[in-house]
C-alpha cells in the first residue's frame, strides 16, 4: 500500500522554480488499478516517480507498505526497486545490444541469482507474455507491440508488489494499444499486484478501477 | 549478466571498441618498440664501454691529461733523435729505424701508490692499476750526407753532379711512421681490467708468473693486420717481446681496449715511466655503493677524476650515441604523447559512450541496479577494449621489434678514452699507420675506440609486463570516469533527460 503525505516536489532549474507536486496526499491501497491523467506538466510523471522510488519528494513523506521511501539512501531505494517495483515505460527502454530474454535478465540481475534460475524464469515471463517464440531477437528485430511486450516481461519477471507503467500505450497503434492493455490487466488480475498507469488516452484510464486527475501539481479524484 | 551484457556491448558497439583498442595498441607498440630499441642501445653501449674498460668495472680512476704548453712542453710530444753515424750506410744511403715507447696520447699518468688508495676505500671489491702507452716506431732511408759538399742541402748535389743515394737513388728520403697500442697491466690482476673482457683465440693469456719478463699478448684483429702469431715476437720501445696469446672482444662486435698488453712493470720500466699508472680499474662490491664509493674515491684522490660507468657512457659518441639521444628524448616523448592520446581517446569515447547511453543506465537504475553494479559494467567494458588494445599492442610491437633485429642497423660507436684506452681501430689497425698520422711528431691525437655495434633490439618480459599495466591502467582510467559519469545520473533525472 502506497500512503503519500503532503508531498511537495520542487525543481530548480536556472535560479527558476517549478513546483511540480503540490502538498499531495493519496493512499494507493495494494492490488488496486489506478490510471492517473492530466495535461502535459502537470506532475504526473513527478508522481510517477515519487511512487517508483526514483525520486525524494522535497518535503513531505511517501510509504510503500513499511518503507518510508522518502527516507531511503540510494542503495535501499535501489534495492526496493529491484525486488517490489517493476516499471513499463513509453519508449520501452531496452537496451538494444541485448536480446529479448537478455533484457528481461537484467531486472533479475540485482536479486543474486544463478545463471540458470535466471534464464529460466526469463524464458518463463516471455512466454506469459506470448513471445517464447521471439526470445533470441534483439529489440531492433521486434515491433512496437512486442517490444512493449518484452518490457512488460521484464517488469514482471521479479513479481513485483507494484507495477507503474508510463504511458504504456503511447507509441501504440489502436490495436496494439488494447492488446497491451489487455496483457496488463490480466497481469494484474492473476498476480493481484498494484498496477498504476500514466496515460492521456481516456480509453485507457477508463479501464482502471480508480482514475485521478493531477494537474498543477494538485491531485484529484475523478 | 556482467560477461553477456560485457560482450554484447562490444560486440554490437564494434566502432567504438576498434577506435579505443587500435589508440591504445598503437600507444603500446610504440612503447614496446622504443623499451626494446632503448634496451639494445643500453646493451650496445654497455658492450662498447666493456670492450674498453672491461666486463665488471663499475668506476674508472684517472688523471686529466696536461695541455700542451705555448713552448712544446706539457704535451705529449715526441722527438725521433739521429746521431751523425746513426743508422747503416749503403750505396750513398743512410737507414735508420728506431721506436720509443711513451704515455698513450691524451693520458696522463699519476702514481700508482693511488691503487693502494683505492684498494684501502670500503665497499671496493677489486681494483687493477694500468698504464696506457704508445708505441711509435721511425723508420726509413736518408741519402748519404757525409757525402754531400760543404753547403749543400740535403739531396741537393754539388755542381755538376747529379744527386745519388736516399730512398729514390736521387738524394731524396723516405719515412714510415707505424705505431699501436700497449697497455702494461698487472698480470696477475685479471678479475677486473680490460682484460676481463676478452676472449683468448690463441696460446695463453698473462698470468703472476708474467711479470718481469718481455711476454705480449695481442689483440686478435692487430695481430691479422700487422702479421704476427703466437710464437713470434714484436718490437717494443726498441725491445723484443714474446707473443704469448691473442685475445678478442667477448662482444664480438667490438675492438678490445689495446693492440699490446704487457707486464706492467716492464711497460713502466720501457716507457721511462716507473712507478706510475694511467688507469685504476674499481669494482665495486654491491652495485648499490657505486655512489658513495665515487665520493669517497673523489675524496681521497683529489687530482684525479674518477668516473662511473654512467659517466663513461656519455663519452660514447658517434651514431650509437645519436640513437641514444634520439630513442631517449624523441621516443620518450612520442611514447608519452602517444600514450596520452590514447588514454585521452578512450576517455572521451567512454565518457561519450555513457552519455549516449543516458536512457539505458537511467533505465537500469530504475529496474534496480545500484551504481556499483553501473560503474562496474562501465570500467568492465572500458578495462577489456584497454586490454583488446594491449593485446593487438603487444603483437605490433613485437612485429617491430623484430623487424628492427631483422634489418639489425649498424651502428658507430666511439668510446673516448682519456681515462684508459688506446688507439684501436675498428678493424684493429694500429690508428697511427703508416706515415705521419698518429701519435708522432708531437701531433695531438685523438684517444678512442671507436666500434661498428649491431643494434639488436631485446623484449624482455618487464616491456610486455609494462605493456600490459598500460592496457590495463589505460582502460581502468577511462572506466574510472566513464563510470563516475554514470554513477552519477539520478534514475528520474536520466529518465526525464530522455523523456
Amino acid at each position: 500500500m502506497y500512503q503519500l503525505t503532503d508531498v511537495t516536489k520542487s525543481y530548480t532549474k536556472s535560479k527558476h522554480t517549478v513546483t511540480a507536486l503540490k502538498g499531495v496526499t493519496l493512499t494507493i491501497p495494494s492490488g488496486q488499478m489506478v490510471a492517473i491523467q492530466g495535461p502535459t506538466g502537470g506532475g504526473k510523471s513527478t508522481l510517477l516517480q515519487m511512487l517508483g522510488a526514483l525520486d525524494r519528494p522535497t518535503s513531505g513523506q511517501v510509504m510503500l507498505g513499511d518503507s518510508t521511501l522518502s527516507k531511503l539512501g540510494d542503495t535501499k531505494l535501489a534495492h526496493i526497486r529491484a525486488k517490489e517495483i517493476g516499471f513499463v515505460f513509453q519508449g520501452f527502454n531496452l537496451i538494444p545490444t541485448l536480446s529479448a530474454r537478455e533484457n528481461v535478465e537484467t531486472a533479475l540481475a540485482p536479486l543474486g541469482l544463478s545463471n540458470a534460475e535466471r534464464t529460466s524464469r526469463a524464458s518463463t515471463a516471455l512466454q506469459s507474455v506470448g513471445l517464447g517464440e521471439r526470445m533470441l531477437h534483439l529489440p531492433a528485430e521486434l515491433s512496437g507491440g512486442q517490444q512493449q511486450r518484452v518490457a512488460i516481461a521484464r517488469a514482471i519477471v521479479k513479481d513485483p508488489e507494484v507495477l507503474l507503467a508510463d504511458e504504456p500505450t503511447g507509441s501504440l497503434d489502436e490495436e496494439t494499444r488494447d492488446e497491451i492493455m489487455e496483457l496488463l490487466e490480466g497481469i494484474w488480475r492473476e498476480k493481484q499486484l498494484t498496477l498504476i498507469i500514466v496515460t492521456h488516452d481516456s480509453a485507457v484510464a477508463k479501464r482502471a478501477e480508480r482514475r485521478l486527475h493531477i494537474k498543477g501539481g494538485t491531485v484529484k479524484e475523478l | 549478466m556482467f560477461i553477456t551484457y560485457l560482450r554484447r556491448e562490444l560486440v554490437n558497439r564494434r566502432k567504438q571498441t576498434i577506435i579505443i583498442a587500435v589508440g591504445m595498441a598503437l600507444a603500446i607498440a610504440l612503447v614496446i618498440i622504443v623499451n626494446s630499441v632503448a634496451a639494445g642501445v643500453k646493451d650496445a653501449q654497455t658492450s662498447v664501454l666493456g670492450s674498453v674498460y672491461g666486463v665488471g668495472t663499475d668506476i674508472t680512476v684517472s688523471k686529466a691529461a696536461a695541455a700542451p704548453g705555448a713552448d712544446g712542453t706539457g704535451g705529449p710530444g715526441q722527438r725521433f733523435d739521429f746521431g751523425a753515424d746513426a743508422g747503416s750506410t749503403t750505396d750513398g744511403s743512410t737507414a735508420v729505424a728506431t721506436s720509443r715507447l711513451t704515455a698513450g696520447m691524451g693520458t696522463s699518468t699519476f702514481d700508482a701508490t693511488a691503487l693502494d688508495t683505492v684498494t684501502a676505500e670500503n665497499g671496493v671489491s677489486e681494483a687493477a692499476g694500468v698504464l696506457t702507452l704508445t708505441n711509435t716506431t721511425f723508420d726509413g732511408e736518408l741519402p748519404d750526407f757525409s757525402q754531400m759538399p760543404q753547403g749543400a742541402a740535403p739531396g741537393e748535389a754539388a755542381e755538376g753532379t747529379a744527386p745519388t743515394g736516399g730512398a729514390d737513388g736521387a738524394g731524396g728520403s723516405s719515412f714510415n711512421v707505424d705505431s699501436f697500442t700497449v697497455l702494461g697491466l698487472d698480470p696477475a690482476a685479471s678479475a677486473v681490467g680490460p682484460l676481463s673482457a676478452v676472449t683468448l683465440t690463441d696460446g695463453r693469456t698473462l698470468a703472476s708468473g708474467d711479470t718481469g719478463t718481455f711476454v705480449a699478448v695481442l689483440d686478435s684483429a692487430y695481430a691479422t693486420t700487422a702479421e704476427l702469431a703466437v710464437g713470434g715476437t714484436i718490437d717494443i720501445g726498441g725491445t723484443s717481446f714474446e707473443i704469448v696469446g691473442l685475445v678478442e672482444s667477448s662482444s664480438g662486435d667490438a675492438s678490445t681496449a689495446s693492440n699490446v698488453y704487457i707486464p706492467l712493470d716492464v711497460a713502466q720500466s720501457l716507457s721511462g715511466e716507473d712507478g706510475m699508472i694511467s688507469s685504476i680499474y674499481v669494482q665495486a662490491a654491491s652495485a648499490d655503493d657505486i655512489a658513495s664509493l665515487k665520493t669517497s674515491l673523489e675524496s681521497a684522490l683529489p687530482d684525479n677524476t674518477v668516473s662511473t660507468q654512467s659517466d663513461l657512457a656519455s663519452s660514447v659518441s658517434g651514431s650509437l650515441s645519436t640513437a641514444s639521444t634520439l630513442v631517449g628524448n624523441l621516443g620518450t616523448w612520442l611514447s608519452v604523447i602517444v600514450l596520452a592520446a590514447a588514454f585521452l581517446i578512450a576517455i572521451l569515447f567512454t565518457i561519450s559512450g555513457v552519455t549516449r547511453r543516458t536512457r539505458e543506465f537511467g533505465t537500469l537504475k530504475a529496474i534496480g541496479w545500484s551504481n556499483r553494479r553501473i560503474v562496474g559494467q562501465v570500467a568492465g567494458e572500458s578495462l577489456v577494449q584497454g586490454l583488446i588494445g594491449g593485446v593487438a599492442g603487444i603483437a605490433i610491437g613485437l612485429v617491430g621489434v623484430v623487424v628492427v633485429n631483422l634489418v639489425a642497423p649498424t651502428l658507430s660507436a666511439t668510446a673516448s678514452t682519456q681515462t684508459a684506452g688506446g688507439l684501436a681501430a675498428p678493424d684493429g689497425a694500429a690508428a697511427g699507420g703508416p706515415g705521419m698520422g698518429g701519435g708522432g711528431f708531437g701531433q695531438a691525437a685523438q684517444a678512442a675506440t671507436t666500434s661498428d655495434v649491431v643494434l639488436n633490439a631485446p623484449v624482455t618480459v618487464s616491456v610486455i609486463v609494462i605493456a600490459v599495466g598500460l592496457a590495463v591502467v589505460g582502460g581502468l582510467l577511462a572506466g574510472a570516469i566513464g563510470g563516475w559519469r554514470a554513477s552519477r545520473l539520478r534514475p528520474a533525472e536520466a529518465l526525464r533527460a530522455v523523456a
